[in-house]
């Protein structure tokens, strides 16, 4: 069983009447890469600003490792923090950058030029001592806030999009190398982002946030292969959501069609939400689905064709490597594990909580 | 075209420059190296080494280094508030502080006399409270503090809009690498704000130098500093011109110089300000 390393108890934050978290109960274990993921305004950068210690919660509590930090200074807590506008000092060359924490902590002069040379290399920029930080590209500078936070050896490290300013070239080879960190140092990271590729990519732990509250917790085959609601299906990838009823289990009526799946216990003929990733849909010769429909339009993207398909009167969303003309008659047929069944929630930001 | 066009547009500042700043600056370096007769000499550029001359280019020196050293000290910490009550830009306060500069300084220095005159405001002031009464009309101190709130916001605005201008980011990075509020005012701030500082302070000093109006409204004639020295040898009755032109080369030099030993020992930080 892995440690609790930080234990967000009852977190609620407004800012006059709006409420950008409510009552949020989070905790977070040793040794992970754990993403916020969420749409902006769902609270994430201000949860992360929260256990950084530049906001202080109405209420609730931050415990780490432990002990209760809710009213202790940032400067005083045993994280660092990487900001998406690398924030660095520009007054000051690389080697002065990354030390500046470890100067303030008083370390011996050979051990802060040891620790900047380490940190240095750990972020693959080793001979960058002297230069200054405008003479840097933004990658660049992004590897030096990030040295300037790990070379603390802080038990966690907390990451503000730090990759929303870079190129998506850039960003994806950074995301392999923040992976490649975290295994290295071995610490906890607090990563947070809208972009879903990212967080499916690097995490180990998601939390899916929108209007405050915690949409659904889990790995990243998790979040993706099960959605618990409809905002989770909707913001991680595409999607087909379709309001629909369970008729018995493993038995879902999808506009007007019987079609099997793998989900039990909805109870029978309960009003439920399904979600049907594009890429599981098979385009079939017209008789061979499950229903049939005509393709509307066809796109190009690449690795794919994306097609619209309308069938009962909804218009599937399919990809495809085969193209099928727009026109053409078509069956649409679906595997029952790909249909992810989700209760439908009462209202639309209903808090779903569920344990890692 | 487009070069020829932005010559013809340049054209009449040109001619501004030569007309008000070279052919006076030419007229006064002519003046100051001879004499009344019109041959060559350097008496009136040396002259400011007399005591008569020496003695107010001192006392112009030591006031302009306090009253500077006055304004840096209120204008600091006031920017690092004010900047933090203006992140929403349109800030009534930071307007509260430059709405004096709006009115004429002369005004200024006389309402300041107003204040300060033996039975005035602050005496009247005191009274009400039990308090003595203070005698400052006519010292020192007057003409330090006249001059100190003349050019204060010349020192606030470089300064404050410096410090403005620190992303809030960088603040917090500080904070979070275990720098305490004093820290971060001393190695994030201050080092960052550096060129306004500057620019405030040379704004202040170099013309607190040549001040001598406000040393006759508030010195009452016993605060003599080297600008009356210059004034007195251009309008008294044994106007010397020849004199005044060389006291002020001499002057001018003197400041070019400390400013550029100034600009020696804060090396650096490169000061790009308004200067």
């Amino acid at each position: 069983m892995a440690k609790k390393l930080i234990d967000l108890v009852g977190i609620t934050k407004s800012y006059g009447d709006r409420v950008i978290i409510d009552d949020m109960n989070l905790f977070m274990n040793e040794n992970r890469f754990l993403t916020l993921l969420g749409p902006s305004g769902c609270g994430k950068t201000t949860t992360l600003r929260i256990i950084g210690g530049f906001e202080s919660p109405d209420k609730g509590k931050v415990i780490f490792d432990g002990k209760d930090i809710t009213d202790t200074a940032p400067n005083e807590r045993p994280l660092n923090t990487v900001f998406q506008k690398y924030a660095l000092f520009t007054h000051m060359n690389i080697e002065e950058n990354i030390a500046f924490g470890l100067k303030i902590k008083k370390k011996s002069k050979s051990y802060i030029s040891d620790k900047v040379k380490y940190a240095l290399k750990l972020v693959n920029l080793s001979g960058y001592e002297k230069r200054m930080p405008d003479s840097l590209s933004g990658g660049q500078q992004q590897r030096i806030a990030i040295a300037r936070a790990i070379v603390n050896e802080p038990k966690v490290l907390l990451l503000d999009e730090p990759l929303g300013a870079l190129d998506l070239k850039l960003r994806q080879d950074m995301q392999y190398e923040l992976i490649r960190l975290k295994n290295e140092l071995g610490i906890t990271f607090i990563y947070v982002t809208h972009d879903q590729e990212e967080a499916l990519t690097m995490s180990d732990t998601i939390v899916v946030m929108n209007k405050g509250y915690i949409q659904q917790i889990g790995t990243p085959e998790d979040i993706y292969n099960e959605p618990q609601n409809a905002f989770v299906a909707d913001f991680i990838g595409e999607s087909n959501i379709i309001g629909a009823t369970m008729v018995e289990d493993r038995l879902v009526e999808i506009l007007g069609t019987r079609f099997k799946c793998v989900d039990e216990g909805f109870g029978n003929n309960k009003p439920v939400d399904v979600v049907v990733r594009p890429e599981d849909i098979v385009l079939t010769e017209p008789d061979y689905g499950i229903i049939k429909g005509r393709v509307m339009s066809a796109i190009f993207k690449g690795v794919h064709y994306e097609m619209e398909v309308l069938a009962n009167g909804f218009e599937w969303l399919v990809h495809s490597t085969v193209l099928k003309e727009p026109g053409t008659e078509v069956g649409i047929f679906v595997d029952p594990f790909n249909i992810q069944i989700m209760n439908k929630p009462e209202s639309e930001d209903e808090e779903v909580l569920v344990e890692e | 075209m487009k070069k020829i066009g932005s010559k013809i547009l340049t054209g009449p500042y040109i001619i501004w420059m030569i007309i008000f700043t070279v052919i006076p600056l030419g007229l006064i370096v002519y003046y100051a190296f001879t004499n009344s007769g019109g041959a060559f000499t350097l008496d009136n550029v040396v002259s400011i080494a007399d005591t008569v001359n020496a003695k107010p280019l001192w006392l112009s020196f030591k006031m302009s280094f306090e009253i500077t050293v006055i304004c840096f000290l209120l204008s600091f910490p006031l920017a690092i508030i004010l900047s933090k009550y203006s992140k929403n830009k349109n800030s009534i306060i930071v307007m509260a502080f430059i709405l004096p500069m709006w009115m004429n300084f002369m005004l200024r220095t006389l309402a300041w006399r107003l204040i300060l005159l033996n039975n005035g405001f602050l005496n009247r002031a005191f009274e009400i409270f039990g308090l003595n009464s203070v005698y400052l009309m006519n010292t020192k101190a007057a003409v330090i503090l006249g001059t100190a709130y003349d050019y204060f916001p010349f020192m606030l605005l470089p300064i404050y809009n410096a410090v403005a201008k620190i992303d809030e980011d960088v603040i917090s990075a500080a904070r979070d690498l275990g720098a305490s509020g004093v820290v971060v005012i001393r190695r994030i701030i201050f080092p960052l704000a550096m060129p306004g500082i500057i620019s405030g302070i040379t704004m202040v000093f170099v013309p607190s130098m040549s001040e001598f109006v406000i040393a006759d409204m508030l010195g009452g004639g016993k605060v003599y500093m080297i600008g009356n020295a210059i004034e007195q040898a251009f309008n008294s009755g044994y106007a010397d011109i020849h004199l005044g032109s060389g006291l002020s080369l001499s002057l001018m030099g003197l400041i070019v110089i400390s400013m550029l030993i100034y600009k020696f020992f804060d090396k650096g930080e490169e000061g790009h300000g308004i200067w």
